[in-house]
This record gives structure tokens, C-alpha cells and sequence, in this order.
């Protein structure tokens, strides 16, 4: 019986040897795609001197916590812009969610009498853009949104993507049956979608939530586009700042005199820069379980072509 | 008569209006989020004809006030021999990263699939997902730690060996390599979810059939696993084509963290037309470049959906 057992696992299967050579392939790459963000911490957790002493090193001679304890005790601006980042994604995935699963459900109801043409609404967007530009026209112009917290949440709440992914989902996890026999009991479309479709359908709303999620998250395009108040600067556009900022200091610091090398001597240094990257990165770093699982299910959903 | 038929068809419209009022309302907000962010843009267009200026009157005011010229942004924008290399860099890259986008996620998820170990295949798929999860600004600052020309851990390693420090972000020779390598970094594991979960999905029989003929594994990857693939790979290979002149914008301005003696290699379409708008204010002519870009991309994603259907009606898009 042992052996019967041993045999069927065996059947079908790559030699042993081959196994390996698998193994370290995959594990090297797996390695590769890890390391740089572990090298982002170590940094993040090595003492400022000996940083500037030796340069970064994969083992830090000294550990040191001081760049995170700047960050909770000075880092007023980096709190705010934290503050930001969070504001901008329960926001956005909320103003997101509702506006792609109402419009996702009424997609997926074979009786709306205009879901061709609603189709077509979603499905031009994907083939024809009007560009960067027209959109920064329109978004500052017409929309007037520069310099809002709108401008952050707007342009991205909804896509045409979403929309298709979650109307599949809807289509085969939602039975006709379910449907209609709430509508001979009398429920509205809204009382429909509210009480029975979205609590059966909560993984594929989950699923979008999480593109949302982590599309705001780490969105610093729309702050780089339309930011210029610093009060309003999600963590990601900080980053690009911070950065910005340094490097132009260092580069004229021989033009500004004294004020300006003091200025840039106060600035922040190479491991709270680090530690801002790792605290920006740590959410996702803790929900990545739910992300992965999630992310896996709505990118099959979204293969599947009507 | 005419009276009735007209009035029975404005019933039948209204009467259908009424019947789909609930779902009507329901789609309303989607429907003006598309008219505001998707449709409303399309004016923008025009600006790429005009000689447009930004007063405080608003959009549609300088659009119809401004001067009408015609082709004049896309003359200007052609004669400047920068647009040449930037097509270039747009093309080519893209044309890597869809060859690349394709053939290193296949073979990673057949290897993935073949591994004995499941547990390890999460382990090794959950480690090459994460890049997709990480910004470029946050990748940029990974990259940094190695590339940095003082403290950075090539540089320090380099040294190590008596070698000479390069000072990465000044020398463009290394770039269209770095570039393509991370490209590759941040997008296989997404690519190889999506190929390793449609080979998951073939039914087993097949293989189990192949088996009793004696077929062996490659020839079982051959004719059993790749054939079956084909739809994904081709969906994922439409689109990528028709994204081909549309390039990653973080990934060409942030990973070289806009240094100016690599524009050479990392110009492309969108950050050439970002830079164009934000620095110098240059709305006429970025936004000949947007409509270009834009133009030929929907050509290209017409043309590849067109050769699919005729190869493989399938398989096409719409």
C-alpha cells in the first residue's frame, strides 16, 4: 500500500535532479525579487555615522532606531503626508467601489434594456485616450481640482478595467434564479444590490477594493500632477520630494552660502529617508496575504473574455 | 394612424425608460465619471491644433479664443530631433518588454508547475509577486541603495575588487539594461500569476492520456500545456502591442530619478511630454505628442485585434 502511494505521487512528475535545478532557478529569482526592499531596511536600521563612515554594507556594523524616532517625534510633515496617503485611499476605495459596483451590476443584468450602450461607454476609454495632457487640462480647468484632496481621489477612483472584472464576477457568482425571484417578491434594483448581490459577491468586491487600495497607496503621479500644497502631499510624492530637494541643495551648495548648507546639513539623512520608504511600504507589506490571495482571483476573473 | 404609431413608439421609449429607471440610476454615476475623466478629455485634443494659452476664463473659452494653427505644434514637434530618439526609446523598450513579458513569465510558471515541492511554489510565487506591490518611487529608492555612486552596494563591492566607482546616474551606458532588467523585476511575478493560474486550469486528463501514450514532459509542455495557453497569451500579447507606444511612466522617470545625462536612453513619449507641460509650460506642442501617441496606439491595438480575429476569431478582443 506504501508503495502504491509512493508510486502515484511519483507519476507524471520531473526527475529529481531536474527538481533541483527548478528549485535554485526559482529560488535565486525569488532571492533577487526580496532582497532590494530587505537592503532598504537594513539601511533604514543602521546608525546615521557609520553609514556615512562605510557606506551602506549588508550587515550594519551598528544598529541604530534613531531615523524612526525622528520620524515620530519631529517627522510632523511626514505624519501629515501619512495622514494624507490613508485619507486618500479609504476615500478613494470607497468613492471606487461604489461607483464601479453600480455600474458593474447594472452591466450584469441581462434585462437592462441599455447595456450595450453602457458597454460601449467603458469599452472607448480603453481604446482611445485623450492623453496626459487633455486630462491635466480638464482636471485643472474645467474640473478646477488642483490643489484638492479631490484631485488625488477623482482621476482614479473608477476604470474601465474594474468594471469589466467586476461585472464577470458578478455574471457567474450571482445566480439568475437569486434575481429574480427577489424581483416577484417586490425588491427594488437598489434594495437588490445592496441586501443580496453585494454580500454575495464580497470577494469580488474585495478583490477590486484591493486594486483601489493599492492603486492609492502607492499613487504619486495625479500628487505630481496636481499638488503643489505641501499640506496636501500623500507619502509616495514626499518621497520624490525629499528627494528633489537634497539633490538640489548638494548641487548649489557652493552658490547658497551659509544659511542654505545649514539648511541642507537639517534635512533629513540617508536612513530617514530609508525609514520613510519602509514605513510607506509596511501596510502593504502586512495586508500582502489578503492582496495576494485577492489580486490572483481578480486577475483569473479578469482573463476569462466574455 | 401616423399619430398612433408615433404616439405607441414614444410609449415603447418610455415605457422602456420607466422599466429600466432602477438600473438606469443605478449606472448614472459610473456613466458621468466616464464623461468627466474619459470623455470630457477628448476636447482636449483640439489644444494639440491651437496656440493655447491658460487665462483665468477657463478651458472652453481659451479653446475657442486661441489661435487655430493647424499642424504647426506637430511640424514643430517633428522638426526637433528629439521626437525621433524618443519614438525610438518608446518603441524599442516596449518591444522588449513584450517579447520579454512574455517568454520569461511562461517559462517561470511551467517551471513553478513542474516543482515537486507545493509549498515551496507559494514561498517562490508569493516572493516574486511582491515587486508588483511596491511603487516606482519605492523601487527607486531600492535601486538607490545599490547604485548609489558613494555608499552604494555596487560601488562598494566594485571597490572591493580595486575596481573604480561609477557614477551610475551620470553614465547612460548601463541604463537600457538596468531598465529592461527592472521592468522585468517589478512585472514577471504578476505575468506568471496570470499564466500559472490558467495552467492550473487545464483539465488533467489530458496529461493523464498523454502519459498512457508515452508522451514525455517536454512533449506534453509542447502539445498539450502551450496550445492551451494560447488565448491568455494571446489577450496579453494584444494588449501589450497596442501599448507599445505608451510607456511606463515611473518606470522611465523614476528609476533613473530624472537625471538629465541619461535622457538619451531614458526619454520616452510620456515623460517627454510630462516634462514638456510641467518645465516648460509647452501645451501646444506635448499635446501634438499626446495625440500622437494616442493616435497611434489605437491604430496599433486596431491592426493586432484585426490580425487575431483573422488568424484566430477566438481569440480577438472584440
Amino acid at each position: 500500500m506504501a508503495k502504491k502511494n509512493k508510486e502515484t505521487i511519483g507519476y507524471n512528475q520531473i526527475k529529481s535532479s531536474t527538481n533541483i535545478v527548478f528549485n535554485i532557478i526559482l529560488g535565486l529569482l525569488s532571492l533577487v525579487c526580496i532582497i532590494p526592499f530587505l537592503f532598504v531596511i537594513i539601511i533604514s536600521i543602521t546608525d546615521e555615522q557609520s553609514l556615512a563612515m562605510n557606506g551602506y554594507w549588508f550587515i550594519p556594523e551598528k544598529l541604530s532606531l534613531y531615523a524612526y524616532q525622528y520620524i515620530m517625534n519631529a517627522g510632523e510633515s511626514i505624519i501629515r503626508s501619512y495622514g494624507v496617503t490613508i485619507l486618500v485611499t479609504v476615500l478613494g476605495t470607497i468613492i471606487g467601489l461604489l461607483l464601479t459596483g453600480t455600474y458593474a451590476y447594472a452591466l450584469s443584468r441581462k434585462s437592462y434594456a441599455y447595456r450595450k450602450f453602457f458597454t460601449k461607454v467603458i469599452t472607448i476609454p480603453m481604446l482611445f485616450s485623450g492623453g496626459m495632457i487633455a486630462n491635466y487640462l480638464i482636471v485643472t480647468q474645467v474640473l478646477m481640482l488642483k490643489d484638492t484632496i479631490w484631485a488625488l481621489i477623482l482621476p482614479i477612483c473608477m476604470n474601465s478595467f474594474n468594471v469589466i472584472v467586476l461585472r464577470t464576477f458578478f455574471k457567474t457568482s450571482i445566480p439568475d434564479a437569486v434575481v429574480e425571484s427577489a424581483k416577484i417578491d417586490g425588491a427594488s434594483e437598489w434594495r437588490l444590490f445592496f441586501q443580496i448581490v453585494v454580500p454575495m459577491a464580497l470577494p469580488g468586491l474585495a478583490t477590486i477594493g484591493l486594486f483601489l487600495t493599492l492603486g492609492y497607496w502607492n499613487d504619486w503621479f495625479n500628487a505630481m500632477m496636481y499638488i503643489d500644497d505641501s499640506k496636501l502631499m500623500p507619502l509616495q510624492y514626499m518621497l520624490i520630494r525629499i528627494e528633489s530637494s537634497i539633490d538640489f541643495l548638494a548641487s548649489n551648495k557652493s552658490m547658497m552660502g551659509v544659511d542654505g548648507v545649514e539648511a541642507a546639513a537639517n534635512l533629513p539623512k540617508e536612513t530617514i529617508k530609508m525609514a520613510i520608504v519602509v514605513i510607506s511600504t509596511l501596510p502593504i507589506i502586512f495586508a500582502y496575504p489578503f492582496f495576494q490571495r485577492y489580486f490572483v482571483n481578480g486577475l483569473t476573473v479578469g482573463a476569462v473574455k466574455e | 394612424m401616423k399619430e398612433i404609431t408615433k404616439k405607441k413608439q414614444r410609449d415603447t421609449f418610455l415605457g422602456r425608460l420607466k422599466a429600466n429607471k432602477e438600473l438606469l440610476l443605478l449606472s448614472t454615476p459610473g456613466a458621468i465619471w466616464f464623461f468627466l475623466f474619459a470623455y470630457l478629455p477628448l476636447f482636449g485634443i483640439l489644444v494639440a491644433f491651437k496656440k493655447y494659452r491658460i487665462t483665468g476664463d477657463g478651458f472652453f473659452y481659451n479653446l475657442f479664443t486661441s489661435e487655430t494653427v493647424g499642424y504647426e505644434n506637430f511640424k514643430f514637434l517633428f522638426s526637433s530631433g528629439d521626437a525621433w530618439i524618443i519614438v525610438r526609446n518608446t518603441v524599442l523598450y516596449n518591444a522588449v518588454f513584450v517579447v520579454l513579458g512574455v517568454a520569461i513569465p511562461v517559462v517561470l510558471a511551467l517551471l513553478l508547475n513542474e516543482i515537486k515541492n507545493k509549498g515551496m511554489m507559494k514561498i517562490y510565487q508569493s516572493s516574486m509577486f511582491l515587486p508588483y506591490f511596491l511603487s516606482w518611487v519605492v523601487v527607486s529608492y531600492c535601486v538607490f541603495a545599490f547604485l548609489n555612486p558613494e555608499k552604494g552596494y555596487f560601488n562598494a563591492i566594485i571597490q572591493q575588487f580595486g575596481g573604480n566607482p561609477v557614477s551610475w546616474y551620470a553614465e547612460k551606458s548601463y541604463w537600457p539594461f538596468i531598465i529592461i532588467f527592472m521592468s522585468q523585476w517589478k512585472g514577471m511575478g504578476y505575468n506568471t500569476v496570470v499564466y500559472l493560474a490558467s495552467i492550473c486550469g487545464i483539465d488533467n486528463t489530458y496529461y493523464e492520456a498523454a502519459v498512457l501514450d508515452g508522451a514525455a514532459k517536454w512533449q506534453q509542455i509542447k502539445y498539450i500545456t502551450l496550445p492551451l495557453l494560447k488565448p491568455v497569451i494571446t489577450i496579453l500579447l494584444i494588449m501589450a502591442v497596442g501599448g507599445i507606444f505608451k510607456a511606463d511612466f515611473g518606470l522611465f522617470f523614476q528609476l533613473p530619478r530624472d537625471s538629465g545625462p541619461l535622457y538619451p536612453v531614458t526619454n520616452v513619449l510620456d515623460t517627454y511630454i510630462f516634462r514638456a507641460l510641467k518645465t516648460n509650460g509647452e501645451i501646444g506642442m506635448s499635446s501634438a505628442a499626446a495625440l500622437f501617441q494616442s493616435t497611434v496606439g489605437f491604430i496599433l491595438i486596431m491592426i493586432a485585434n484585426k490580425i487575431v480575429s483573422k488568424v484566430d476569431n477566438e481569440n480577438a478582443l472584440f
